[in-house]
């Protein structure tokens, strides 16, 4: 890879450790997306401020106790947490060098995201044909930004789980494809986390208050 | 048919003002010149192999120079058309409109494409060579950076011909920047332009933390690294955790103008306080992006041109971090009269005047490194001198301008406009000057003309005086800034002159750093040691430029000033490579991806900002395609064998 130019930097490869960090040339790869996930949840924490500040603004339109539906977005939340384990069990998989669990568990996560997408997009459909569309009011524009922003986190993570699939097939369980692996579930664990917060932020608090 | 193209065309391009005539010509020029050269003289494979596909962090670093020089021309004309408009009382040179255009550029252009393609230049070409490293972290993610940076740039200069410049200020507040108040596209220039550059600039951070925190050279530690390299880690952390804040303000603003969304207008319960809020929650941060790299190449040079080590290295370090973090806590300055309070306003008061400790720590260990040192006066030491003088003014009157009731009488007058000018100028133009100078020789292989490197010195600094002296008063006597003219009975007028005098000195000292550089490339005084300084960190012990390798033997680092201590002991020998050390060396394949990338995202955003959706559609899709097959490549590196190292060393007379 890339970061092979400084191989004589990264002393050798470390036994003992995860397959996805014995290449000291994939271990960098992790730490700069760490710091990529960083500067995400800055980007959610702005979209969570902006919908905090704006959730009241209702302009006399839908309020979010009127929309939110319990058991719809009860139904995403257990869906998206299911995915998170699931893929936690690819990762599993990987390091027991397991190429086909590696590669059932990521269809399964692919398939429950999908799921959540679905249910998501159904969600929005339904708002909307109550004519709570993301112009009618700041709230509903911060609504359907914040968690619309997530839902396409999600799909392109489905994406590009869907792409790492095809090169496990194709090359099995080597440490570049390990640190791919490794890679695309720490994206969707913590997708999964800022769901956690978006489940408490938005929905519970906006059923409740 | 025809009257229809003729009505778009009336639209889409720029019309009615024999400037933008001019400069519509002398743009189709310039670009038929350069195609005729490259086709002339056979350049174009060059152009694509040399340049458009390179990962070597040296290269692009000279990419960012290049584009930040042009950009700071394109902004300083935009200052003195400016200036020329207010020379004089009840002035119509320009129309309020273009007015308008102009400053919001001048000052987009000079803080987004000037100031801060002007750092990743300094951080490309000098942090890897400092820490002793092959190349950044991630050379292909940086080579996206830099063509996410350059288009951005091209989006937002094309505005200028095509559709119509942004005309809501550089801050471009709500509601004024709203569809309702600004139709048009030239507010969907900025936005997207800066989001498209924005993205980059992010990734720069990204790449820089990861290359200082894991590819410096064994055996040295965080407290061993160069100051330049602190300042770069410390900048890069900031750019992290700053500019997700001024994506998130930008994409919110325009899905209210594309989308028609409430989250800024004034009706349906937006609030466009959040967007000046969530602007400054990056703006501020943003200017210490700008000058903790400009602090940390003056704290090199300062050194080097004192011949000693740098006063309170850890205090330093220290300090640098200090800055980074209450960096966060004062972005509501730019807004006292807001409202918010007394409670509030206090707390951002006392933190912005907090800044000037770290601050004051790092002008006075510069001074005590110069007291009772060997100080040479060259190009370089000129610039940190007038840094010195000039960011201590500006850091002075921001204390003032930092207490928030008075904060009141001056918010938005022309004493702020002189106080940022002198900390972005004197802060940071001159201390980023002071290190092209330095690093000059080690990017291109010869030093800049020293005779008129000091007209030019001269010129620009006592037109920076001239210029912006006067413009403190003005702000007192009740000039706000933005004003397109004024009437002649306000007392204004002299001052006024005077301070587009000094304009005009700063445009002939730019002037004369590009006579400076052309005369140099021709007669310049070739550097054959690659130390020409006699400095003390680890690029000096490299030959001038270095080979795309940089090191043929990474060095074994055990001392803070490596190379001076090695030079002090007589074993320079020690960094020159042995035929038996070397082993095929590990490097990145150049790739024409991100330059693809480039022109994807260039296209989507000008598809944006006409709402032309296809064209925007297309645009990301060729990015997702570019994603996708980067995803699927395999085998990006190769092996540079012994013999071609062997044969680059001992061209360069090395080889031991």
């Amino acid at each position: 890879m890339a970061i092979a130019a400084h191989d004589a930097n990264l002393h050798g490869a470390i036994a003992g450790k995860p397959i996805e960090y014995q290449d000291p040339h994939q271990a960098v790869k992790i730490l700069g997306f760490w710091l990529f996930l960083a500067t995400d949840m800055l980007l959610f924490g702005c979209l969570f401020a902006t919908y905090l500040v704006l959730r009241t603004h209702t302009d006399g339109g839908p309020t979010a106790s009127q929309l939110f539906d319990v058991p719809g977005f009860a139904a995403e939340t257990i869906i998206l947490l299911t995915s998170s384990f699931t893929g936690g069990l690819a990762t599993l998989s990987m390091r027991n060098g397991n190429k086909k669990g590696v590669m059932a568990w990521i269809i399964v996560t692919i398939l429950l995201g999908l799921a959540f997408v679905g249910l998501e997009v159904n969600e929005f459909i339904t708002y909307a044909s109550h004519g709570a569309t993301m112009q009618r009011s700041a709230f509903l524009s911060s609504f359907f930004t914040l968690v619309g922003t997530h839902g396409s986190h999600v799909t392109l993570g489905i994406i590009w789980m869907f792409s790492i699939l095809m090169q496990v097939k194709k090359r099995g369980i080597t440490p570049e494809t390990a640190r791919k692996i490794f890679i695309v579930n720490l994206y969707w664990h913590f997708l999964d986390v800022v769901w956690v917060f978006i489940f408490t932020i938005v929905y519970l608090s906006g059923v409740v208050m | 048919m025809l009257s229809g193209i003729g009505n778009f065309a009336s639209h889409f391009f720029v019309t009615g003002d024999p400037m933008i005539y001019g400069a519509d010509a002398s743009i189709l020029l310039v670009s038929l010149g350069i195609l005729f050269v490259l086709t002339r003289y056979r350049k174009w494979g060059w152009l694509w192999q040399d340049w458009l596909t390179t990962v070597d962090h040296k290269k692009i670093g000279i990419m960012y120079l290049i584009a930040a020089l042009l950009m700071f021309f394109r902004g300083g004309v935009d200052a003195l058309l400016m200036r020329t408009q207010l020379a004089v009382p009840n002035n119509h040179f320009l129309t309020a409109e273009h007015y308008d255009q102009i400053f919001t550029t001048h000052g987009t252009i000079m803080i987004l494409f000037m100031a801060m393609p002007l750092i990743f230049a300094l951080f490309n070409i000098v942090v890897p060579l400092q820490i002793g490293a092959r190349d950044v972290a991630f050379p292909y993610l940086n080579a996206v950076s830099f063509w996410l940076f350059f288009f951005g740039a091209m989006l937002f200069n094309l505005s200028f011909v095509i559709g119509g410049s942004p005309d809501a200020g550089w801050v471009s507040y709500p509601p004024l920047s709203e569809l309702h108040f600004d139709p048009g596209p030239g507010e969907n220039y900025y936005l997207l332009a800066l989001q498209i550059s924005g993205i980059g600039s992010i990734a720069t951070g990204i790449n820089f933390i990861a290359t200082i925190l894991k590819m410096r050279a064994p055996g040295m530690k965080l407290m061993q690294m160069p100051l330049f390299t602190w300042s770069a880690l410390s900048a890069s952390i900031v750019i992290i955790f700053a500019f997700p804040a001024l994506t998130i303000a930008l994409a919110l603003l325009m899905l209210d103008r594309i989308v028609g969304t409430h989250f800024f207008t004034i009706l349906h319960g937006g609030d466009p306080m959040m967007f000046v809020n969530l602007f400054w929650v990056w703006g501020h941060p943003e200017v210490y992006i700008v000058v903790l790299p400009s602090f940390g190449a003056i704290s090199e040079v300062v050194a080097t041109f004192s011949r000693k080590r740098i006063f309170g290295y850890t205090s330093m370090v220290a300090s640098l971090l200090l800055i980074s973090v209450i960096s966060y806590f004062v972005w509501a300055h730019h807004f006292f009269t807001m409202g918010a309070g007394a409670d509030v306003n206090t707390f951002f008061a006392i933190a912005s005047m907090m800044v000037a400790i770290p601050t004051g720590v790092k002008v006075f260990n510069w001074l005590f490194t110069m007291y009772r040192g060997r100080i040479r006066l060259e190009l370089p030491m000129y610039w940190a001198l007038a840094l010195i003088v000039g960011f201590l003014m500006g850091g002075a009157t921001g204390v003032m301008l930092a207490i928030a009731p008075a904060d009141y009488q001056y918010h938005n007058s022309y004493f702020l406009i002189a106080h940022f000018h002198q900390t972005l100028i004197g802060g940071v133009v001159f201390g980023l000057f002071a290190g092209m100078y330095y690093w000059w020789p080690k990017m291109f292989g010869f030093k800049l003309n020293h005779r008129l490197g000091v007209w030019a010195f001269w010129l620009f600094n006592i037109g920076f005086y001239v210029c912006f002296m006067p413009q403190y008063a003005l702000g007192f006597m009740g000039m706000q800034r933005r004003m397109y003219t004024y009437p002649a009975g306000m007392g204004w007028t002299d001052l006024n002159f005077i301070s587009t005098i000094g304009a005009y000195l700063m445009g002939l000292g730019f002037l004369f750093i590009v006579a400076q550089i052309v005369y140099s490339i021709k007669f310049g005084e070739r550097d054959l040691t690659g130390d020409p300084w006699d400095a003390r960190t680890l690029e000096w012990s490299l030959p001038s430029p270095a080979p795309h390798y940089n090191f043929a033997v990474l060095p074994q680092v055990t001392a803070r000033d490596m190379w001076w201590e090695l030079k002090q002991q007589g074993r320079t020998g020690d960094l020159r490579p042995t035929s038996e050390d070397l082993k095929p060396i590990h490097m990145p394949k150049n790739s024409g991806r991100p330059f693809i990338m480039g022109v994807s995202f260039f296209v989507a955003g000008f598809g944006f900002v006409f709402n032309w959706y296809p064209i925007a559609v297309i645009g990301l899709l060729a990015v997702v395609v570019t994603l996708i097959t980067r995803s699927f490549e395999y085998g990006d590196e190769y092996h540079v064998p012994v013999e071609e190292i062997q044969h680059t060393e001992a061209a360069l007379g090395r080889l031991s």
